[in-house]
């Protein structure tokens, strides 16, 4: 097993270099949110209703029948926008919009330096690479970065959750290169298995995409809040509660079979690794635990009385549960998952 | 959305009057039953179980790590013993972690069995007739034909390939058709809590007959036979295992290799062995065959799975008496450090043809002490990487009473201190050698450390049901899997012949079209098939004909989420999916 270690350091500027460009998006993006504070209603009316930006394209588009007017607009946002957004605008573009687009742009753009170090990284272990803290922590920021970038793409009226969105990421990364920082090296046995692929891939994916529907589900609390008694004045220029409320549930219900998924193939390579495919390792345990939460909150979502704001806090407190998973487990209590010594 | 929901009735209380005992009591079990299998009991069960659990990844736990549990013990001598009656440090096998899964798995199939009866006359049921009022549903839209009903409602059903259809006629020559896709989610969700069902049962299983065994074997070509409890070095057996009538299959290890990365990280590990499986065994033909055992690529034979735990080193001593015979001294020491695997422990050597038990306790030896594979060197001896490249041992010799025969259990791992500190055990040399090097005791008995092997620690385990486990777990997926991504939706068409003044072709048609579950999307679909049913014409100034328009004041994911029973002027509602259970 060779590292290339003048690969792995290209990997690490890389790195530096992708958290920079989204710090400076995710600034970008609170600029956009502060002036939207500030400019009138008109921003807040488009940003209540999210079907207004395809209207205004929509004449444009009459001969093409049925979807172009109205709600059903809604779900053909997804195609129409890319397209909308790049032909002459009508209307002379705001300041704080030009910022969130920019915002946006460099969203892309660190989310490909993103995705180039962790193929440097790979390539320079000549492993997948997840093998430790520092790559998996990488690897779950950039999936929450990626799922962000298809929410918008569908949804581009849900930009303004920009800032909110990159700063957990930020801050993961920020740990990941700091606290939890190593070099680039091979994995050990116990870890060498393409059950490792299978299952660290799944549980990173989950993990980015849960990350999203966590954030989703903090803002539809301080939203639902203003909403309901006028505190968090800031969030009005946040999408509303039903929007936030779901895209929390679409995110979780897509992550939730990829964490189970997750899960079992965990359990397969704990067989073939440790003797057992389940043995209440403090790793599992946590894992079963958030399982359960996000159960309760796909429950919560079909229990009359518990939809909304119940639900919410149960989704943030799944992704309180992942959090602790991640660093709690991982650096504090030591289990076979520790990524140090042998099983 | 919120919580302005109303709590579902028939869950409170028995009603006020209720005439005698009996079918008080009956009353009283028929709520106790629905309350119990409610979708609210189960959420607080799933939330139970959730808190029950955190204590497991909290605090160690005796299963995994035993010695975690010492450690935490003795650092709380107030709080851990508290904790300890609590079974704190054994939550997945206390009372009450058992009562919160096996309540929410009495609700489950309390709420699943009849969920399921429903759900197959449901699946026989044809569609729901149309509601009277479709423009009032979150989808519709309208448009004329030129064709007559009977041939609007055959194009909408030949589109509808792949729907329940109905066809029914109405009063005035109207046609209607209703449509229902998505049965498929409804299956998906029994199928995942069924497979729950079916995964407990499969762990049971497991507990009941499965065992778990741990073994040393020196890889010298050292012999284990699967022949009883007594073979093994620890052994936890299922409840119903009493270790009687194990598999009786044998393995040797004949070798064992580490390599190590120049930081000592661990590079691989393999054990070469071979094995007789049980037919072997009764056949006693020796047939032996070979297997690497590595980590992750554990050894199954007939029920059993072997597996390549751990590793370590056993220094080999060459004790001549006197009198010149000699006793080789062969047993694992353990590493201390797992970095370096510096180890310690403790070679006990009985001297050879000595038949008087107090002169016996008198000139028992023990070699105890470090080993450090790579030797820093110097006086103080420790451990620089762990591979054997430069091994040496810093040791104790020990003569006297081992009280290996005093009754109690002794370690391996080191000698009895209390005979130490009763003179019993007293050292006569101390020394740092290297293989090849002798150390002479002041009664003439060299002790020659010759070198140094390896040792492997195996675990063989037992679980008939894991296979049904994992069966359960991929069914458990399937059904998830289906049942968050298949869409229940609804889709009407009403065809009514127009009046003959009007120029606006023969037929009014009228699509509605209802989403049942909480993913929205159908928008699109629906968009899609009122096209192709109505299509847009040219030749009118109207715009409106043949599009959808909803109202456009009630965002349309919000309306998916509405049920049949909301739908107004709809025909019999089904059962609402969340409550009434
Ligand atoms: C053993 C623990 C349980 C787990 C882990 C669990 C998990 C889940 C999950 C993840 C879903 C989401 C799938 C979906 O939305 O279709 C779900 C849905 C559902 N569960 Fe459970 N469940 C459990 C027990 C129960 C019990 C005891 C009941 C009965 C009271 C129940 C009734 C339901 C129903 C009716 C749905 C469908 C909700 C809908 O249509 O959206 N579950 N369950």
């Amino acid at each position: 097993m060779v590292v290339d270690a003048q690969l792995g350091q290209f990997g690490d500027l890389l790195f530096g270099s992708a958290l920079a460009v989204y710090v400076l998006a995710m600034i970008l993006h609170a600029v956009e949110h502060a002036l939207l504070r500030r400019t009138g209603t008109e921003e807040e009316s488009a940003a209540r209703v999210p079907v207004a930006a395809g209207v205004t394209g929509a004449a444009a588009r009459a001969d093409e029948g049925l979807s172009a007017e109205g709600a059903v607009v809604a779900a053909d946002l997804d195609e129409q926008d890319a397209r909308e957004a790049d032909a002459p605008a009508r209307r002379p573009r705001s300041r704080a919009e030009r910022f969130g687009r920019t915002g946006v742009s460099l969203t892309v753009l660190g989310f490909g330096l993103h995705l180039a170090m962790l193929v440097v990284r790979g390539l320079a272990a000549q492993r997948v690479p997840w093998g430790n803290m520092y790559e998996f922590t990488a690897a779950i920021s950039l999936v929450a970065v990626g799922a962000w970038l298809v929410v918008l793409r569908r949804r581009p009226e849900l930009r303004r959750l920009g800032a909110f969105v990159l700063l957990p990421v930020i801050v993961l990364m920020f740990l990941a290169g700091t606290v939890l920082y190593t070099q680039t090296a091979p994995v050990v046995p116990a870890l060498r298995s393409y059950w490792l692929v299978v299952h660290v891939s799944a549980a990173v994916i989950a993990s980015g995409i849960l990350l999203l529907a966590g954030v989703a589900s903090c803002l539809y609390l301080l939203r639902a809040a203003h909403e309901s008694s006028g505190r968090f004045a800031w969030t009005s220029r946040l999408p509303s509660a039903d929007v936030l409320d779901r895209v929390a549930y679409r995110a979780t219900a897509i992550a939730f079979p990829i964490w189970t998924f997750a899960v079992i193939t965990g359990a397969i390579w704990a067989e073939a690794a440790w003797g057992r495919y389940w043995g209440w390792d403090p790793k599992e345990t946590t894992a079963f635990i958030a399982w359960i939460v996000y159960a309760c909150y796909l429950h919560a979502r079909s229990t009359a009385g518990w939809r909304g704001r119940r639900a919410a806090v149960i989704n943030v407190v799944g992704f309180a549960v992942m959090v602790f998973n991640l660093f709690f487990v991982n650096l504090v209590v030591t289990g076979l998952h520790s990524y140090a010594g042998v099983g | 959305m919120t919580s302005t929901l109303q709590a579902p009735p028939g869950e409170a209380g028995p009603p006020p009057t209720r005439p005698g005992p009996g079918r008080r009591a009956l009353a009283l079990a028929r709520n106790t039953w629905r309350g119990l299998t409610s979708m609210r009991t189960a959420l607080i069960l799933l939330f139970l179980l959730a808190v029950a659990a955190l204590p497991g990844a909290l605090l160690p736990q005796r299963t995994p790590s035993p010695n975690a549990v010492d450690d935490y013990l003795t650092q709380h001598p107030t709080l851990g013993p508290f904790f300890d009656d609590l079974g704190l440090f054994d939550v997945f096998a206390t009372p009450w972690f058992a009562a919160i899964y096996l309540l929410l798995f009495v609700s489950l199939i309390g709420c699943l069995v009849p969920r399921s009866f429903e759900h197959v006359r449901g699946l026989r049921a044809e569609p729901v007739s149309v509601p009277r009022n479709l423009a009032r549903l979150p989808h519709h839209a309208q448009g004329s034909s030129d064709e007559d009903p009977d041939a609007v409602v055959d194009a909408a059903r030949r589109r509808l390939r792949g729907w329940k259809v109905a066809v029914r006629s109405e009063p005035g020559g109207v046609r209607t058709l209703s449509a229902e896709k998505g049965a498929l989610r409804e299956v998906g969700n029994l199928v995942f809590h069924l497979s729950l069902v079916a995964l407990l049962g499969g762990i049971a299983v497991g507990k009941l007959v499965g065992y778990e065994g741990q073994v040393i074997v020196m890889a010298d070509g050292s012999e284990f036979c699967n022949s009883g409890i007594y073979a093994y070095d620890s052994f936890r057996p299922g409840l119903q295992v009493d270790g009687t009538g194990l598999d009786p299959f044998c393995l040797t290890v004949d070798d064992f290799r580490a390599t190590f990365r120049p930081d000592g990280q661990p590079d691989s590990f393999d054990a070469t062995v071979r094995y007789q499986d049980t037919d072997a065994v009764e056949r006693g033909d020796g047939a032996w065959q070979q297997h690497d055992l590595a980590v992750n690529a554990p050894l199954r034979v007939d029920g059993e799975r072997v597996y390549l735990l751990g590793h370590g080193y056993a220094p080999r001593f060459t004790v001549t008496f006197p009198n010149g015979e000699q006793r080789v001294g062969l047993i694992q020491w353990r590493p201390v450090d797992q970095a370096t695997l510096l180890s310690e422990g403790a070679t006990k050597i009985d001297p050879p043809g000595v038949t008087d038990e107090s002169e016996r306790r008198r000139s028992q030896l023990a070699i105890t002490g470090l080993f450090a594979p790579t030797s820093s060197g110097g006086g103080l001896v420790t451990s620089v990487f762990p591979a054997p490249n430069d091994p040496e041992v810093a040791v104790d010799v020990l003569r006297g009473d081992l009280g290996l025969d005093s009754g109690r259990a002794q370690s391996i791992f080191s000698v009895d201190q209390g005979m130490v500190e009763q003179g019993r055990l007293v050292r006569v040399a101390r020394e740092n050698i290297k293989p090849g090097g002798e150390i002479t005791l002041d009664d003439g008995t060299r002790i020659r450390f010759d070198g140094v092997e390896n040792w492997v620690s195996l675990q063989v385990s037992h679980d008939p049901a894991q296979t049904a486990v994992l069966l359960a777990a991929i069914a458990l997926l399937g059904g998830l899997t289906l049942s968050l991504t298949v869409r229940r939706r609804r889709f009407w068409v009403r065809a009514s012949p127009t009046l003959p003044s009007t120029t606006d072709g023969r037929t009014l048609v009228v699509l509605g079209g209802l989403a049942r579950t909480d993913r929205a999307g159908y928008g699109e679909e629906f968009g899609r098939l009122a096209a192709d049913l109505v299509p847009p014409r040219d030749d009118t100034g109207d715009g409106e004909r043949g599009r959808a328009r909803p109202d456009p004041a009630v965002p349309e994911d919000e309306l998916d989420e509405l049920h049949d029973d909301e739908v107004p002027e709809g025909p019999a509602p089904d059962r609402k999916d969340d409550d009434g259970r």
